[in-house]
């Protein structure tokens, strides 16, 4: 149900935005996905944080699983950027778009999360590392954000005009609100519906071997 | 002080064995040599010697990374590292030990690597030292951390750069920036946060990466 | 001293133990046997503290630096001398007058002459005494070893058997073995894994 309350409210909105470009309408979309990642990603590193306080190994399953939908949010900010790229600047890919840039680092990061799992035996040890490694990842997302504004100087000396700005007028910051709390919602649902997915999984595993 | 007496029993220990692997340390010292050779062939005749600075950072970084593989071998065999653990001292004294040994190969490496680059290409000014030295604390903070968790899995020589190159990405920015702008102080400032910020949380997190 | 209800230990899909009680008292002296991957050294890491049971409870009346734990691996670094190592566990388990306590174990296990000589150089027989030397370093109250005959030759074997036959009663010990007639004299009670 919070499912397709998420979807409802992420997209039915969107297309009853003012009529702007399509660049815009991206916009609705590409920023709260970003920040939608950036939650992902948050949580995942507090409830490694719960997991390394507590040692209480349930922690573990919720925060690879909302890395996992950080990562799925984090490739749709990457999608859609490289749109954005395309329509704003009509290249796929911009080196001097801060978030785009960030995202490939964070891309990179979380991939080598998933390497993480796959290498090790599951297990507390396994469960140890990665809430390690994700407490890692939310402090290099506001290092490497300020790495790339140092390297903008060094890659690209101009300055990209980001008419996209702080500065949304009422009716605009409504919709972004609003497209921002459905991603929000939306990501919510997955995770959810992911890790009550993992769990039931994980009871099935145990009665089955409790019969036999 | 006990804490410091560990410390230094261990980084001792590190360094005696990086003095006794005889196939190893010489041999990424050769490396970096090397992988300067190539990058002379590799750049365009009329490149420019700032171009040739990163492939510098490069170089140190790949060797680095070479050092890193093989800095828990030693606890591996026999299974030392699980010794070491079971002892009564403060795990993060292991982690700070053994990041002490991999900073004296780094600044033995550097040691190697500048001189030869000032030879091969141009000499480095204090700048670009100050920004190998700061970067070394960084690199031998993260990278003694990530090898423990290598170490323990399955896929070893893949997983540590992968964990590892997403997360030296700022210090290569902050490197090379120092190396190459005439206003270095601001990638400097950069490195100290990259260093200050991760060695404290992998000086926490370490005991979590060792036990269960 | 221990004391574990329902312990159980798995490995992703593997149980290394299931559902295992035990009562181990101060002062008691159990004997493990088991043929191999029944669980023995998986209960002993359990035991030290390496390993967290994935099920049941566990209580040990002993932190670490009261633990002696000798694994089958030997936990002695091999590029370093036995000095070297044996100082390096001396320092971390803060072991009070340290150069004459292991000159003493050295000694009494025939390690002596070749205190300066690198583990890699040494015979298996040589390596598993100074790794029991490396455990009864501080001298604990418990001791766990994980078949501490296995690469002795005859001597160190009944040098090993002196050592048990003094410490138990003294100390706790849990000792894992394959012939645990040897021990059985010595032990106080015995568990059989599967």
């Amino acid at each position: 149900m919070l499912l397709l309350a998420g979807i409802a409210l992420a997209f039915y909105w969107v297309p009853m935005a003012p009529l702007e470009g399509f660049r815009q309408r991206i916009f609705y979309i590409h920023v709260p996905v970003a920040l939608t990642a950036y939650a992902c990603f948050g949580w995942g590193a507090w409830k490694g944080l719960r997991l390394l306080w507590t040692r209480d190994q349930r922690h573990d399953l919720e925060s690879y699983t909302a890395i996992h939908i950080g990562t799925i949010f984090g490739i749709l900010t990457l999608v859609t950027g490289s749109i954005w790229a395309r329509t704003s600047w009509g290249v796929w890919w911009s080196w001097g778009e801060r978030q785009l840039v960030l995202f490939l680092v964070l891309f990179l990061f979380y991939s080598a999360y998933f390497m993480l799992r796959y290498s090790v035996d599951p297990g507390p040890r396994r469960a140890n590392m990665s809430a390690v490694y994700a407490l890692f990842g939310v402090v290099l997302i506001p290092i490497s954000f300020l790495a790339i504004r140092l390297a903008e100087d060094l890659i690209h000396p101009v300055v990209f005009d980001r008419d996209v700005g702080t500065n949304l007028a009422g009716s605009q910051l409504f919709t972004f609100v609003v497209c921002l709390a459905g991603m929000l919602v939306l990501a919510a649902a997955l995770y959810l519906n992911e890790l009550t997915g993992k769990r039931v999984d994980a009871r099935l595993r145990e009665l089955r071997e409790s019969l036999a | 002080m006990t804490y410091l007496g560990d410390v230094a029993a261990l980084a001792r220990t590190s360094l005696l064995l990086e003095l006794r692997s005889r196939d190893t340390v010489p041999a990424l010292l050769l490396f970096v040599v090397s992988a300067l050779v190539v990058f002379r062939f590799a750049l365009p005749a009329d490149a420019s010697d700032l171009a040739a600075i990163g492939l510098l950072w490069i170089a140190v970084v790949f060797t680095a990374i070479l050092a890193l593989t093989r800095a828990f071998v030693a606890e591996r065999e026999g299974r030392v590292l699980d010794g070491l653990v079971l002892a009564p001292c403060d795990r993060s004294a292991i982690w700070l030990g053994k990041a002490l040994g991999v900073l004296a190969f780094l600044l033995v490496a550097e040691a190697i690597a500048l001189p030869a680059f000032g030879l091969f290409f141009a000499p480095v000014d204090g700048a670009t030292v100050a920004a190998f030295l700061l970067a070394d604390l960084g690199i031998a903070a993260v990278g003694t951390l990530l090898a423990a968790i290598a170490a323990v899995s399955r896929a070893r020589e893949l997983l540590l750069p992968l964990l590892f190159l997403p997360l030296v990405i700022p210090v290569v920015v902050g490197g090379v920036g120092a190396s190459v702008e005439p206003d270095p102080g601001r990638y400097l400032a950069f490195l100290g946060l990259y260093d200050g910020i991760f060695a404290i949380l992998a000086w926490a997190t370490f005991e979590y990466v060792v036990t269960e | 001293m221990i004391r574990a209800r329902g312990l159980e230990r798995r490995f992703g899909e593997t149980r290394a133990l299931a559902g295992l009680d035990l009562d181990v008292p101060r002062g008691g002296f159990l004997s493990v046997a088991g043929p191999n991957g029944s669980g023995k050294s998986t209960l002993l890491a359990l035991l030290a503290g390496l390993l967290a049971p994935t099920r049941g409870s566990l209580e040990v009346d002993a932190d670490r630096a009261e633990i002696g734990y000798l694994a089958h691996e030997g936990l002695v670094y091999r590029e370093l001398t036995a000095v070297e190592n044996l100082e390096l566990y001396g320092r971390l388990y803060r072991v009070p007058e340290r150069r004459e306590r292991i000159g003493m174990l050295l000694e009494r296990h025939g390690l002596w002459e070749v205190r300066h000589r690198r583990v890699s150089a040494f015979s298996r027989g040589m390596a598993q005494r100074l790794a029991l030397c490396r455990t009864l370093l501080h001298d604990p109250r418990l001791l766990l070893l994980d078949e501490p005959y296995s690469a002795l030759d005859d001597d160190g074997a009944r040098l090993l058997d002196a050592h048990l036959a003094e410490l138990a009663g003294e100390r706790t010990l849990v000792v894992a073995t394959h012939d645990p007639a040897r021990i059985r004299s010595l032990a106080s009670s015995e568990l059989v894994l599967a």
